[in-house]
């Protein structure tokens, strides 16, 4: 049996008859970063002590009959702006190059409690900032199924290592895409529930009103399961929602005949033709499984880069303000006073993206800027959400691409910044208006067969199990095949 | 170019970050076409538009306060555990006030 390519419901049948043990799942995917991780560098860090303590844990429920926990046995890959206890968090940051966790993050504690294994920290760009994994203060982490090629961004590592079977599923973090763009240029499944479904309690903050940790998996029933497991009220994060979490894999097989699927015509301009192609026949499908697909409009959406990279800046400046060579992190080693050491503390340990944000950030902030940029923002960022909600007045459903672009070579894009924010805008928009969103694979770049183009499909808030319906009905009508 | 070097001088001092002269003079033009394309929102009328400074409006309100008791935290050995200098269980920083 190919321990690496099973899904949570595979590992869970293989461990109940005792066909494997969670220490051999645990080992296989070791052995399989041991030997392609050269490659993709995926991971920053591993904890094979922490994964097989916990593998031989479920492996005594096993030998004991008693019954196992939803996500038994499940190797797991974590990003590393997500804390884990007594292990090394760095943001893929040379700020941070050596701190170590003090605590869990909420999804990682309750994904244990579930019975996952956690391999190891995935790379991102630094603070999670980038849509291409190129700004780790470490190393770029290359796209398996094209090393040449990005993995997208910021959870570019938590991508590829799903995507390379070097875990079954991962958490990322999605501020304005970074789950949902690497989901699309890796091939895989990711996934960002509303804002305040998932607690972001140890989650490093980078724009706390746009912040999420979401699942990565290579299908949709497996990250319905690990998102039930991380979802729901924390009172340690006071803006989690207080909203039943449902048994979304109890829902998944819904039909979705009636469903209304809203078409947003914003999305498809400067849109690669190809991707564009791949789309058109994926509302087809959704039409031929009964699907009222319906023609919107959602008219802000051009302005969605300009807000979003208004309000994440803006946070960003104000939550890194915390890096200052105090209490934890790089302190520089030579500085003359206080302020020096701050400054040259935090021009050592920032890369390049990161102060540009803060820069940036720091700017729409400052007095005689603030109503320009940051208050006009605000409410432009009130104008797009009521796009959606009025939208939801007569769709339940969206689908649009999740990239305008196919996965793009390394070192390509880095010179240009503004460029490289532009390809976000298909992302950016549900992240501003806190609603959930998924990607899923839809077929092949027509003249490059090898990349994966991704689709995106939007619910209202809280409505994740539909969405999940609409996407899971998606992969089993072929949808992640198509051509 | 509507941003000047002095400009980015100035965030940069806000922000505590020491720059070299090639990264001011490299994220000069790169901020200035970022803030450039930003202006496109100025084409919008938002008299009576409500900032949005909430997310979570859409779920039923949190108690977001809880009861003011007593729980287990850091001890300081773990608050000092990542610290750069730490000593005298405080966190060690250059001299701030002069002696005379």
């Amino acid at each position: 049996m190919e321990l690496t390519t099973l899904t949570i419901r595979e590992i869970r049948d293989a461990l109940v008859q005792k066909r494997t043990s969670a220490e051999e799942l645990v080992r296989a995917h070791l052995a399989q970063i041991e030997s392609d991780d050269k490659e993709v560098r995926a991971y920053l860090s591993l904890s094979p002590e922490r994964a097989l303590v916990q593998a031989r844990r479920i492996d005594q429920k096993v030998a004991a009959g008693e019954p196992l926990p939803p996500l038994a046995g499940v190797p797991t890959a974590v990003k590393d702006v997500i804390l884990t206890k007594g292990s090394r968090t760095t943001c893929a940051s040379r700020i941070l190059e050596n701190y170590l966790a003090p605590y869990d993050a909420t999804a990682v504690e309750r994904l244990e409690a579930a019975g996952a294994c956690i391999l190891g920290k995935t790379n991102c760009d630094e603070f999670a900032m980038g849509s291409s994994t190129e700004n780790s203060g470490f190393f770029a982490t290359h796209n398996p199924v094209d090393l040449t090629r990005v993995p997208g961004g910021s959870s570019g590592g938590s991508a590829a290592a799903v995507a390379a079977n070097m875990a079954t599923v991962a958490l990322g973090s999605d501020t304005g895409g970074s789950i949902r763009q690497p989901a699309a240029f890796c091939g895989i499944v990711g996934m960002m529930g509303t804002y305040g479904r998932v607690s972001r309690y140890g989650l490093v903050a980078f724009a706390s009103s746009l912040d999420h940790i979401g699942p990565f998996g290579r299908s949709v029933r497996d990250v319905a399961l690990v998102l039930r497991t991380i979802a729901g009220r924390d009172p340690m994060d006071s803006t989690s929602a207080d909203v039943p979490v449902p048994d979304y894999e109890a829902e998944l097989d819904r039909d979705v005949r009636g469903l209304r699927v809203g078409v947003p015509m914003e999305y498809f301009k400067g849109l690669n033709p190809e991707i564009g192609a791949n789309i058109q026949k994926a509302i087809d499908l959704y039409a031929n499984l009964g699907c009222k697909i319906e023609s919107i409009t959602l008219p802000h959406t051009d302005y969605a880069i300009s807000c979003y990279y208004i309000i994440c800046t803006a946070e960003a400046s104000s939550n890194l303000a915390r890096y200052d060579g105090v209490r934890y992190g790089f302190r520089s080693p030579e500085y003359s006073g206080l302020r020096d050491m701050y400054r040259k503390t935090r021009d050592r340990g920032f890369g390049a993206e990161v102060k540009r944000r803060i820069m940036l950030g720091t700017h729409v902030l400052s007095s005689g800027y603030y109503d320009a940029y940051y208050l006009k923002a605000q409410k432009v960022r009130t104008l797009i959400a009521r796009d959606f909600l009025e939208a939801f007045d007569d769709v339940d459903v969206i689908v649009v691409p999740t990239s305008p672009v196919p996965p793009f070579k390394l070192g390509e894009r880095v010179d240009d910044p503004l460029q490289m924010y532009l390809a976000d805008i298909y992302t950016v928009t549900a992240s501003l208006a806190g609603i959930p969103g998924i990607s899923v694979p839809c077929g092949k770049m027509r003249s490059e067969p090898h990349l994966p183009v991704g689709i995106q499909i939007f619910a209202k808030h809280f409505d994740e199990a539909r969405l999940l319906q609409a996407a899971h009905a998606f992969e089993k009508a072929g949808g992640f095949q198509i051509a | 170019m509507a941003l000047t070097e002095k400009d980015v001088r100035y965030v940069a001092e806000l922000a505590h970050l020491e720059l070299t002269e090639e990264e001011v003079k490299k994220f000069l033009p790169q901020l200035d076409s970022i803030l450039a394309y930003m202006q496109k929102l100025n084409e919008l009328d938002t008299t009576n538009v409500e900032p949005m400074a909430q997310v979570t409006y859409a779920a039923a309100e949190n108690p977001a306060l809880r009861p003011d008791v007593p729980r287990a935290t850091f001890t300081p050995a773990e608050a000092l555990s990542n610290a750069p200098e730490p000593g005298a269980n405080c966190f060690k920083v250059p001299q701030v006030i002069e002696k005379d």
